[in-house]
């Protein structure tokens, strides 16, 4: 099992979400974050004060996913985040040591394998 | 009055003197219209993405330096000064002869004042139409499309209405501008979201409002502002002002019970931007009616028009048309609903002028020739502004511009900045 941590940009969530849904991937964690990606810098204006916002709005996703899903949800991330400007952001594949699932108490391989449907409240 | 008919002749060619009440009406209620414009950005703004707030509100507030520049140049003229049927003549361009002396439509209050008064309606009716384009077109070509339709489509109904046209001389009544405004608006918004398109994410996307206190805040200041749009009409300090004032009160009140009803059966749930959607159609269609009909006559008016218009938005969101923040069903059926209904309930004893229960049953139709008339001109004077606006300019910006939102693109700014990581450059 891996945990995969993407950065992407805030306006490619929707469609990052949509594809990992058609991908069958469940069960993520979503935060707003700020970072710098080596894009150039915004420059904004507030009554003749110039300034340079190097850090960025970005968005950060934690999916926990058993072996099997590794490859496809890496896919649809780089499919649906990519816009080939720079500043689209980065996929990091960690492996990870122990998982538990706490409603049941599952651990490891089991606690990422998604719930059957029929299991789906 | 039992006055002889001589003397009754010389009471009405005797020169008015100016009334330091209707003066003092008049200038609070043009302060009071012309923060409806701000309220109208705030109402819009909220119903937004956070990413386009500051372009949003910015279409509002633009409105004010654009449209009101444009109106004292030239708008004015074209609107009031003596000319034909169809549009006013120069005679007031640039202001000319626009003094202190009484203003020949309103002769109790300056001229001067008269002109300020009616360009804070000319400066909202423009920045109603952007509720439509929202969050996709560019800052440029929509700051010279106000300005031009403000002249071109604005001046020339208000002349056809107020200004001594073709409609006024017809018999439509349009107290305060249902048809002249919200009518007209609200067939240009549908032109211009036409014309600009659909956004990227429409019908794709969840489009969700951002702020709905903002939404809130804003249809409560719109009220406020309304009793000087409605009251403010009766151009004077007298009992229509006070009548149109009180149905100002009376007739948004009954459209916001109406919509909480309609909401509370359709999912059990009242909604908040149902509420403030709710008070601004019934402003709107009281708008035409305010001086003509009585306070009872109101409360069955603002009831009636939330029909059209609750049922309206519900099915424009399933179409492709986005309208976004629904300024045809809001501002276009509201007034047409408003302006039919005015021609229904207009009573003598109130407004003095007849309506079908005083026999003159006419109005009806006059009301309806007055807002098809109305929408025609506007659809095609917006039509032609537009596609001709769209050779010289692209309306709207990149799909990829859109998607990181106008505020940064077309503004610089944001609305929400954290100002973590910013910078200072030095200049």
């Amino acid at each position: 099992m891996k945990l995969i941590v993407a950065i992407i940009r805030p306006d490619k969530l929707s469609d990052v979400l949509e594809e990992l849904y058609r991908a069958e991937v469940r069960g993520l964690t979503v935060s707003p974050v700020q970072g710098h990606g080596g894009e150039l810098e915004k420059v904004e204006t507030y009554r003749g004060m110039t300034v340079k916002m190097e850090l960025q709005e970005k968005v950060r996703l934690e999916i926990g996913v058993s072996e099997a899903f590794v490859e496809r949800t890496v896919k649809a991330i780089l499919d649906a985040a990519q816009t080939g400007e720079v500043g689209d952001g980065k996929v990091f594949v960690l492996s990870v040591g122990n998982v538990c699932r706490i409603r049941t108490g599952e651990v490891d391989e089991e606690a990422v394998t998604p719930m059957s449907e029929g299991a789906a409240v | 009055m039992a006055l002889p008919v001589p003397m009754l002749l010389a009471v009405q060619e005797m020169p008015m003197e100016i009334s330091g009440a209707d003066t003092a009406w008049l200038l609070v209620s043009t302060a009071l219209v012309l923060l409806m414009t701000p309220a109208l950005g705030f109402f819009y703004g909220g119903l937004v993405r956070s990413k386009n707030i500051l372009n949003t509100l910015m279409m509002s507030f633009a409105s004010l330096g654009v449209v009101g520049v444009a109106w004292a140049l030239l708008g004015y003229s074209l609107a009031f000064a003596p000319g034909s049927a169809w549009i006013g003549g120069m005679d007031y361009a640039l202001l000319a002869g626009v003094g202190l002396g009484g203003a020949p439509a309103a002769s109790t209050v300056p001229h001067v004042l008269f002109m300020a008064f009616q360009g804070t309606f000319a400066i909202i009716t423009a920045a109603l139409i952007s509720g439509a384009v929202v969050e996709r077109m560019r800052f440029g070509p929509y700051l010279v499309f106000i300005g031009l339709w403000c002249l071109f489509v604005y001046a020339p109904i208000a002349h056809w209405v107020w200004g001594g046209g073709w409609l006024g001389s017809l018999g439509a009544l349009d107290f305060a501008g249902g048809t002249v405004v919200h009518v007209n608006a609200g067939i240009a918004a549908v032109v211009a979201a036409l014309v600009v398109g659909a956004r990227q994410d429409y019908g794709r996307r969840a489009l969700l409002p951002h702020n709905v206190t903002y939404a809130l805040l804003g249809a409560g200041l719109l009220w406020f502002g309304w009793f000087g749009f409605n009251g403010g009409s009766a151009l004077g300090a007298n009992e229509t002002a006070a009548l149109a004032f009180v149905n100002t009160m009376l007739a948004p009140a009954a459209t916001l019970v109406m919509w909480m009803i309609l909401d509370s059966l359709r999912d059990r749930k009242i909604t908040a931007v149902g509420a403030a959607t709710g008070i601004v159609v019934g402003l709107v269609a009281v708008t035409p009616a305010a001086g003509f009909i009585g306070p009872v006559a109101a409360i069955v008016l603002g009831a009636l028009a939330a029909l059209p218009s609750y049922f309206i938005i519900l099915y424009r969101s399933r179409t492709r048309l986005d309208d976004s923040l629904d300024v045809f069903a809001a501002h276009g059926v509201g007034g047409a609903a408003g302006a039919v209904l005015t021609g229904v309930l207009a009573a003598e004893v109130w407004g003095g002028v007849a309506g079908p229960m005083d026999g003159n049953t006419g109005l009806i139709l006059t009301q309806i020739v007055a807002i098809l008339g109305a929408a025609a001109y506007s659809a095609v004077a917006t039509l032609v502004l537009l596609k001709v606006l769209g050779v010289f300019m692209p309306l709207r910006r990149t799909v990829a511009e859109e998607g990181v939102g106008l505020d940064v693109v077309l503004h610089g700014e944001e609305g929400y900045a954290k100002g973590e990581g910013a910078v200072l450059v030095r200049p």
